[in-house]
């Protein structure tokens, strides 16, 4: 016996000082295999009298029982060794770039009228638009600014030869809207206008959105609180607001709006007003059982006052450097 | 409209500063642009009185001066100015002044004489461009009397930008009388008495076009002094408003106008032959112009012309050679209404803006023509003597604007501005206003003064009311809840949806000028000319786009100049096509790419994009509209595209678009260092779409088959694509292009297509058998239909 327990300690020594999977199983081969050292003990026992071969039997058996265990743990020490030097072979470092395109952006104009867009669909407002082209017709005299009306010297025109023109603001868009679908009307036009003027505070070409409520016991102090709830929440701030008569003549009576700044200015942002009774009777909506306000913004500006840009002209440059920052 | 600060407390009694007074004009909408103090600088400036004038010891042109300026002893001041004399007063500059000029008066020794102050010339204080010597100040002005109050620079100017509508605020009293509304409080407008006349001369008025001139005001005044100089004070309040003084006629036709809103014309009475008429002009007659221009007269433009013709452009400018001067001595006055209609447009035409032009076409009070000739009269009288006639009036009631009461009705005046405001407050509002206002059933009628011409509806008087009330008086309150739910489509994908495909693939949006070079555009557009501007800001701002790709090549040649290597751009916006004499507006969607694949990094290879970067995005839209086998591509030529590097998107097999690479010729026309690829396909078409339509998912398992077939290199892929898919139908679940081969492994003018096919079955699974049959199939339908062999 005292030969197995030998035979066993050093198997033992073998098997844990198996440097590889190879070593280890050559350990397995040379001790547990057909021909192992340990597999020969058991095949010596038809050599001892009868007596002592259960004990002898239970007593080898119990070595290859243990020195299968510690076989087992060697291969599991082992295989997780070899796996974690495999996978720190495959490390990356993961501090590099990442692969692929990258995304574009929306020009700062766009994102703010889906901004604008989003608040008032919230509000129940629908989205028109209508052409960019339009006839005097529906820029100018439907809206209550007839031929030589002194207003239109406000609005700096471009025209064709023929006499069409582009439109000066969205408000032309009211005018299609309401004779198409009549009262009551809850919309919003976002779109380019032009106007032919071009310095630091003008470009030839902008955009508007503009608004426009039609119902039954539409009054002055609706318009009020609508542009009021519209200014905090595109700005996402209290705000204080200023509503400053002015003239406009498709509103009566008309406002300017000024929100004020930090640094206590009023900064101009909008224009306003009650729907006038002659644009009405001009769709033939009855001005006497429907009343509506209206009201129109600059894109651009908004965008201005809402990320810090202080040159109008920058929104057509399309310099990369600028429009990345809206991404 | 600049307005006197000073002027305007004379007519009204207020606590307020000039501040407080702008900040209530603008909340009246009489917008205050500016409010600027008159006299900066000159705060150490006082009237000094020359005692004596002895020569300076040491220095043969300047004299040693004696002045009171007000202290308790007199100054000893050096002075180098020749026309400087005792017992005169002038400007005296204390020491510790500092002059608009930015000179510092000190205490100093001048040619080892000692200078205690400095007197001044016009050009020291700041008030004139030259001046000839020391500036003269008035005998009676109180030595040490601060210079502003001596001349009439103790003031602050309002300048307020007048809305078209206010033509009553073109002058001192329009503008004072809406303070007194909004301040409640009285105005005092100074009485214009009736000049009695001294001599019965009078001038032939006619009227030949009473409908252009209703009311025609005059009077001869003889024997004016020429030499009479304007008043200090009139002078100061000429400069205020912007008025340079000329003289004294002059200066007071123009005050009146700043007083009384009535642009005033005078005569030289000398010049003037026979009569004047107010009629419109003949074809043919020509008017020299005070502004040194010549004009060709048309029929439409109102004159005022004596016997030898047009003396001047009625409302608009005076003529040249019945002017008046500092030599002028007999005057004939003239104070009109010219109708509105008969002066808008004329000066916008004739592109001459003139002070009268812009009152007289937005509207000046009709009643007030008689009252002007007055005021001017007596102030002429006041400043430079003369002997006046009586005054002449020539009105037409028929033309005059008539004013008659309108309704306003207390619930609609509530309605209308969701709040109710008392009848005491309306009704004195409209009555600080100069209206006359008289109670009816259901509320009031109100009549306008005659100086107002934008009141001619119930809602006009709603607006008065509102204004001078105070808007923000008016509180907030949310508004009626809307009625129906809007429409929400799913039979169209959002252009925001389609913004975020080409932002995602790495695009940067960008808005171009709708307006683009006519050249660049109809070299775009294959020769078509497109919508041209009749007044373009800039001549290559001058037609309507015809397509969005020359505004994208400018903005990516804008950046590529900018060091930019790779420029990803998209615009969504409208063309401006002209078919058959009508013009379309289309919205678009295009694109722009040039540079590499992906951005330099280490990972990818820098490579450059191609045709096919740029399709794969045209083909995420084709995904978005839930039916990608309704969009078909086809090789086609297009005139701004590379030849063989072009094609036309078609949607159930209408042309809804082209891509491909950019011509050479147009990219260097463009300045590109390489051409860019471009897509602008028509937004509507191309983003039309269905909702999901679920089919059952199969349970079996797919097969693939990879077949590689040779066909003629003029096949297009997409032909063969088309063929298997009708060929397999059903049970085509995804079918891919892994590899094209054109060399030496096959035949010259041949190309090698390998095809996955997956197959599947939704009801069982594919036999080798079914897949068999499938495959013979399609080798037999390519070889049918495009020659194809199979490729072993």
């Amino acid at each position: 016996m005292h030969e197995l327990d030998e035979l066993l300690s050093r198997a033992l020594a073998d098997v844990s000082s198996a440097p590889d999977l190879g070593a280890l199983d050559q350990a397995r081969v040379r001790y547990l295999g057909k021909k192992g050292q340990i597999t020969g003990q058991l095949k010596q026992l038809g050599s001892l009298p009868a007596d002592e071969r259960p004990a002898a039997g239970q007593a080898i058996n119990q070595a290859k029982q243990t020195l299968q265990t510690a076989l087992n743990e060697r291969r599991g020490a082992l295989e997780s060794a070899h796996l974690d030097a495999e996978l720190a072979a495959g490390a990356v470092d993961p501090t590099l770039p990442g692969r692929g395109q990258g995304p574009g952006g929306l020009h700062p104009v766009t994102r703010t009228q889906q901004r604008i867009e989003a608040i008032f669909r919230g509000a129940g407002f629908a989205v028109h638009d209508g052409p960019e082209v339009e006839d005097d017709f529906h820029n100018f005299t439907a809206l209550n600014i007839p031929e030589d009306h002194p207003a239109r010297a406000m609005h700096d025109t471009f025209y064709f030869p023929d006499g069409r023109l582009l439109r000066t603001h969205t408000s032309p868009v009211q005018i299609r809207a309401m004779v198409k679908q009549g009262a009551p009307i809850r919309m919003i036009v976002p779109g380019r206008v032009f106007r032919c003027d071009s310095d630091q505070t003008h470009t030839p070409m902008f955009h508007q959105v503009e608004g426009l409520v039609v119902d039954r016991g539409v009054s002055f102090a609706h318009l009020k609180a609508v542009l009021h709830q519209f200014v905090e929440v595109f700005f996402e701030r209290p705000a204080e607001l200023r509503f400053r008569p002015s003239y406009f003549p498709f509103t009566e009576p008309s406002a300017e709006v000024d929100v004020l700044s930090d640094a206590g200015r009023w900064l101009e942002i909008l224009g306003c007003g009650m729907v006038h009774p002659n644009v009405l009777d001009n769709v033939d909506i009855d001005p006497e059982e429907y009343t509506g306000y209206a009201f129109g913004m600059g894109v651009e500006r908004l965008a201005m006052l809402r990320y810090g840009v202080d040159d109008l002209r920058l929104f057509f440059d399309n310099d990369l450097q600028f429009l990345r920052q809206f991404r | 409209m600049k307005i006197s600060d000073k002027w305007l407390r004379e007519w009204l009694d207020t606590e307020l500063d000039a501040a407080a007074i702008a900040d209530r004009l603008t909340g009246l909408g009489l917008e205050v642009d500016s409010v600027e103090s008159l006299g900066n600088g000159l705060d150490d400036v006082v009237v000094g009185r020359v005692l004596e004038v002895a020569p300076h010891p040491n220095a043969e042109r300047l004299s040693l001066c004696r002045v009171d300026a007000g202290g308790a002893a007199p100054l000893q001041i050096v002075c180098g100015a020749p026309n400087v004399e005792a017992e005169r007063n002038y400007p005296v500059a204390l020491v510790g002044a500092r002059l608009p000029g930015g000179q510092e008066i000190r205490r100093a020794e001048i040619r080892a004489v000692l200078s205690e102050g400095m007197l001044c010339s016009a050009t020291e204080l700041g008030l004139a461009d030259e001046a000839d010597g020391l500036l003269a100040l008035a005998d009676e002005d109180r030595p040490g009397t601060p210079v502003t109050a001596a001349l009439g620079l103790d003031d602050v100017i309002i300048d307020v930008d007048l809305t078209p509508n206010r033509a009553d605020c073109f002058s001192m009293l329009g503008v004072a009388r809406d303070l007194s509304a909004g301040l409640q409080t009285e105005i005092k407008v100074p009485r214009v008495l009736p000049v009695l006349p001294v001599i019965d001369e009078t001038f032939p008025i006619d009227v030949t076009a009473p409908e252009g001139c209703p009311r025609f005001a005059g009077r001869v005044i003889r024997d004016l002094d020429p030499g009479a100089e304007s008043p200090a004070w009139l002078k100061a309040r000429l400069r205020g408003a912007g008025v340079r003084p000329i003289h004294p006629i002059v200066d007071v036709t123009n005050y009146v106008m700043l007083e009384l809103g009535q642009p005033m014309h005078a005569y030289n009475l000398e010049r003037l032959r026979g009569r004047v008429d107010a009629r419109f002009a003949r074809a043919g007659e020509n008017l020299a112009l005070l502004d040194g221009r010549t004009i060709e007269l048309d029929e439409d433009l109102l004159v005022i012309a004596d016997d030898a013709g047009p003396v001047g452009l009625a409302g608009i400018m005076g003529g040249v050679g019945s002017a008046v001067d500092s030599d002028t001595r007999h005057v004939f006055l003239e104070a009109a209404f010219f109708s509105p209609a008969i002066v808008a447009g004329r000066a916008r035409r004739l592109g001459m803006h003139t002070d009268a032009s812009l009152r007289f076409e937005r509207g000046v009070d009709p009643a007030h023509q008689g009252r002007a000739v007055e005021r001017a009269t007596a102030l002429l009288l006041e400043i430079a003597g003369g002997r006046p006639g009586p005054l002449q009036e020539v009105a037409n009631e028929t033309y005059l604007p008539a004013h008659r009461p309108v309704p306003l009705r207390r619930a609609r005046l509530a309605q209308v501005l969701g709040v109710k405001i008392p009848d005491d407050a309306a009704t004195g509002i409209l009555n600080r206003l100069d209206m006359r206002v008289e109670s009816t059933e259901v509320g009031w009628a109100v009549t306008a003064p005659p100086s107002r011409f934008d009141i001619a509806l119930e809602v006009d008087l709603i607006e008065e009311v509102a204004r001078v009330y105070g808007y923000d008086q008016v509180p907030e309150q949310t508004g009626p809840a809307p009625g129906e739910l809007p429409l929400v489509t799913e039979f169209a994908v959002t252009l925001d949806r389609a913004r975020e495909v080409l932002v995602d693939a790495g695009y940067q949006e960008v808005v171009t000028w709708s307006f683009v070079d006519a050249d660049l555009d109809r070299r775009f557009a294959g020769g078509r000319d497109g919508l041209a501007l009749a007044n373009p800001i800039a001549s290559h701002l001058a037609v309507m786009r015809q397509s969005l790709w020359p505004g994208l090549c400018q903005a990516a040649a804008y950046n590529l100049a900018r060091q930019q290597e790779r420029v990803l751009f998209f615009e969504s916006g409208v063309r401006f096509i002209q078919q058959n004499n009508e013009l379309v507006e289309e919205t678009m969607i295009a694109g722009l790419a040039v540079g590499s694949r992906v951005p330099e990094q280490w990972g990818e290879p820098a490579e450059n994009l191609d045709l096919f970067d740029i399709k794969s995005v045209i083909e995420a839209f084709a995904e978005l509209t839930g039916e990608p086998e309704s969009f078909d591509f086809r090789a086609a030529e297009h005139a701004a595209l590379r030849p063989g590097r072009s094609a036309e998107v078609l949607r159930q097999g209408r042309c809804i678009g082209h891509f491909g690479e950019l011509h050479p010729t147009f990219a260097k026309r463009l300045d590109l260092p390489s051409a860019p690829l471009v897509f602008e396909l028509l937004a509507e078409p191309l983003l039309a779409a269905v909702p999901p339509r679920y089919r059952p998912v199969s349970r079996f398992p797919a097969v693939r088959r990879d077949l590689a077939v040779v066909v003629g290199d003029d096949v297009p892929a997409g032909e063969l694509l088309t063929a298997i898919r009708s060929e397999v139908g059903t049970r085509l679940a995804d079918l891919r292009v892994f590899d094209v081969y054109t060399g030496e492994k096959v035949e010259t003018g041949s190309k090698s297509v390998a095809l996955g096919l997956i197959l599947q079955d939704t009801s069982r699974t594919l036999t080798d058998a079914d897949v068999e049959g499938i495959m013979h199939g399609v080798v037999g339908c390519l070889a049918r239909e495009f020659n194809a062999a199979i490729r072993e």
